[in-house]
């Protein structure tokens, strides 16, 4: 009996250690081995970020990659999918913080096998996943989240990339915008969402606007907390101090509520809202938000993207599949996979041989790749990180229709600190060498 | 003196939808003794649905803006109704009599099925329902200027209060419900059907959650998550008021409203503070709450 159950043990122990190699064997299929790239795709598709900018995302990401595979985009991303192997594309949620991010990951690169990932629209998830990309070598391109610290922390990053733009630009642009058009403001006020995001961009508009319009004052300031959603309070106290400028980095719900609070109560009537991420919003403010409002896309992106032949396509193709024009997080997400795209095209391989990330990294590093948004230099974070330019402008609503009037583009140069600088000591050194057309 | 009427009117609408929220929460604590986790995603059906029908009313233009108003509180009653009628009948109906920690996590439990329902129903992008706030108009106070939907709330809220308390004192179903309140056993021994009871606490209760949602999303955009945001602020006020206690919410309400104007017009570093500030410093007085009692409760 003894030795039928030492017996019947070994059997058993050989045949869950079969089954664990056969089960590692399969999740350790790569890609490469049925032939096609796949990517894994991160973004809010769940919480109150996935609205404003998870779902645009993933929507872009769906219709690139759909057309990428048939070979349709204009010269030159028309060879079919990533260097001709068929790309499929992995998406999952962002939401769950850093913590979960890490281990989803993790889960994307070691058992789904992942050629790449693109994704993050979070900080706090970059900050996280940025070392466990060049921990794990893979190749990485963060699409959306802003932190200055991407490049600062993670200097010697070799597989962790950005085609966004550092947030600092959204807030210098946004005080460059009101200097070149608004010159005599005295009066500035701001209302952000009290975590991390809200903080910086009013630091960076402050600081900036400290430089840029000496003449200005700060009249006041609300840290309401994140999806508050009411902000009587808040509009009460903005509005006794009649300040002529309200900045706001809010996004999403919180921002539309602001928007059409303030507007209820002729907050944006007496003074003149600045909203750096307002343009995501541009489809849903009719009537609620007054013409002259400032909005800002974060970049050269969404209905600040340049006229050019791959971002008319991409209108386009996005506007057939969700009768909607792709906003800035749209625009973002396409303009990563495009750089996923140059950087194996790039890399002169073989017709559709899988590029190792060794090999992505090289063909994106320093790069310089047309895209949605016009041109876009990896001129900064040692290579790792895109320099464009940024443009502001007025909402303007009329016929049912809402559009952007008086427009103004700064370039990248007179935007975006020099290599090896931070924002803050740029700021506060008054913009040396800066370039600004 | 302009920040000081601000705080006070500030503090009045931000009281008056707070106890909207609250109220809810604190008949259903006060009779089923169920810590209602999922009274924040009843919010947040009440605006989705209010959202969905005034938005559906005024794209096909189909009469005068008033009507919207009633649509705001017909949606309110239809999805309270229909929502409070299913989870009662469906799954509390076969939990009672357990502990109260463990109607906290069932109750949990279908806030998130609750969530991610709504996510399947009206996805994840925003809806609006902006007329109603907009088509009221403002008033002018020197150099503040307050929205007359808003205002029109603090009314809304004292009517909703004023009813409440004339259902539970002056009515003979109130004088049932509070002698379930003081004791089950000899309610159900009197001849008391002490599960219908139940059944109209909670649908009640149900219908206050998206009342407060209906009547919120005029003035926000309406987007997941919502619902997870309230639940918090209604826990402080009910806490600070006294679970089970109408007239505590009132008072918690008004403290809370208060309290959160002041800091936000004098000490904005202090606004996220002051609400849990406020809760710490009753609590720490009174354990129970401002109205709350340790044996037999009243609402």
């Amino acid at each position: 009996m003894k030795n039928n159950k030492t017996t019947f043990s070994k059997y058993l122990v050989s045949g869950v250690a079969a089954l664990a190699l056969t089960a590692g064997l399969a999740s350790g299929a790569s890609a490469a081995e049925n032939g096609k790239f796949r990517i894994g795709i991160v973004t809010f598709l769940s919480g109150p970020a996935a609205g404003p900018f998870g779902v645009p995302s993933a929507n872009a990401a769906k219709v690139l990659v759909e057309a990428l595979n048939k070979g349709e985009l204009p010269a030159p991303y028309n060879k079919i999918g990533i260097n001709g192997a068929e790309i499929e594309a992995v998406i999952i949620d962002e939401a769950g913080g850093a913590t979960k991010q890490v281990e989803e990951y993790r889960n994307l690169v070691q058992r789904q096998k992942v050629d790449a990932v693109i994704g993050y629209v979070s900080s706090g998830d970059c900050l996280a996943v940025a070392p466990v990309a060049e921990e794990l070598k893979t190749f990485t391109i963060a699409y959306d989240c802003g932190t200055s610290r991407l490049f600062v922390e993670n200097s010697d990053a070799k597989y962790m990339f950005r085609t966004g733009l550092d947030a600092s630009v959204d807030n210098i642009g946004a005080v460059r915008y009101l200097a070149a058009t608004r010159p005599d403001v005295t009066r500035l006020s701001g209302i952000q969402q009290n975590y991390s995001w809200g903080q910086d961009s009013w630091a960076d508009f402050t600081a900036a606007a400290a430089k840029l319009l000496p003449e200005s004052e700060i009249v006041e300031e609300q840290f309401p907390k994140i999806y508050q959603g009411q902000y009587g309070a808040e509009i009460s106290a903005l509005s006794v101090k009649r300040p002529e400028i309200v900045h706001s980095s809010f996004w999403g719900g919180d921002m539309e509520a602001l928007v059409l609070q303030a507007n209820a109560r002729g907050l944006l009537e007496d003074a003149t809202g600045l909203l750096t991420c307002g343009e995501a919003s541009l489809a849903t403010y009719k009537d609620q938000a007054p013409n002259g409002m400032i909005i800002g896309a974060r970049g050269p992106f969404g209905a600040f993207a340049p006229e050019n032949e791959l971002n008319t396509w991409f209108k386009g193709v996005y506007n057939a599949a969700y009768d909607l024009d792709p906003v800035y997080p749209a625009t973002k997400m396409a303009q990563a996979i495009l750089g996923l795209k140059f950087a194996a095209e790039n890399a002169g391989l073989a017709d559709k041989e899988i590029p190792t990330a060794d090999q992505l990294a090289a063909g994106l590093k320093g790069a310089s790749f047309p895209s949605v948004s016009g041109t876009v230099e990896m001129a900064r974070g040692n290579g790792h990180q895109a320099m464009q330019g940024i443009s502001y402008g007025e909402y303007h609503y009329e016929d049912g229709k809402a559009s952007i009037v008086n427009s103004v583009s700064f370039s990248g140069e007179c935007v975006t600190p020099p290599e090896g600088v931070s924002a803050a000591d740029w700021i506060a050194q008054g913009f040396p060498g800066a370039q600004c057309n | 003196m302009t920040s000081l009427l601000a705080v006070l009117i500030d503090g009045s609408i931000y009281a008056s939808w707070l106890f909207l929220v609250a109220a809810g929460l604190t008949v259903i604590y006060g009779v089923m003794r169920i810590l209602n986790m999922a009274h924040g995603s009843f919010y947040a059906i009440g605006a989705y649905s209010a959202a969905s029908l005034v938005g559906w009313y005024f794209n096909n233009g189909i009469g005068p803006a008033w009507i919207s108003y009633l649509l705001l509180v017909g949606a309110a009653l239809v999805a309270g109704l229909i929502v409070g009628v299913i989870i009662e009948r469906g799954l509390l109906r076969l939990m009672y009599g357990r502990d109260e920690i463990l109607m906290v996590i069932i109750t949990y439990a279908l806030l998130l099925i609750l969530e991610d329902t709504m996510k399947i129903v009206w996805g994840v992008n925003p809806y609006f329902a902006y007329q109603p706030y907009s088509e009221l108009g403002r008033t002018s106070l020197g150099l503040l200027k307050v929205s007359n939907y808003d205002l029109s709330l603090v009314g809304v809220s004292a009517v909703i209060g004023l009813v409440l308390w004339g259902l539970l004192e002056r009515t003979n179903t109130g004088k049932v419900l509070r002698a379930v309140i003081h004791d089950r056993e000899i309610a159900v021994a009197m001849g008391v059907n002490v599960r219908l009871m139940f059944t109209i606490t909670f649908v009640i209760g149900t219908i206050l959650g998206a009342l407060a949602g209906a009547l919120t999303a005029p003035a926000i955009s309406v987007v997941p998550g919502i619902g997870i945001e309230v639940i918090v602020l209604a826990f402080a006020v009910v806490v600070i008021g006294g679970l089970g206690s109408i007239g505590g919410a009132a008072v918690g309400a008004l403290l809370v409203g208060l309290s959160r104007a002041a800091a936000v017009h004098y000490a904005p570093e202090f606004e996220l503070f002051v609400i849990y500030g406020v809760m710490s410093l009753v609590l720490a007085f009174r354990p129970e709450g401002l109205f709350g009692r340790t044996l037999a409760r009243k609402i």
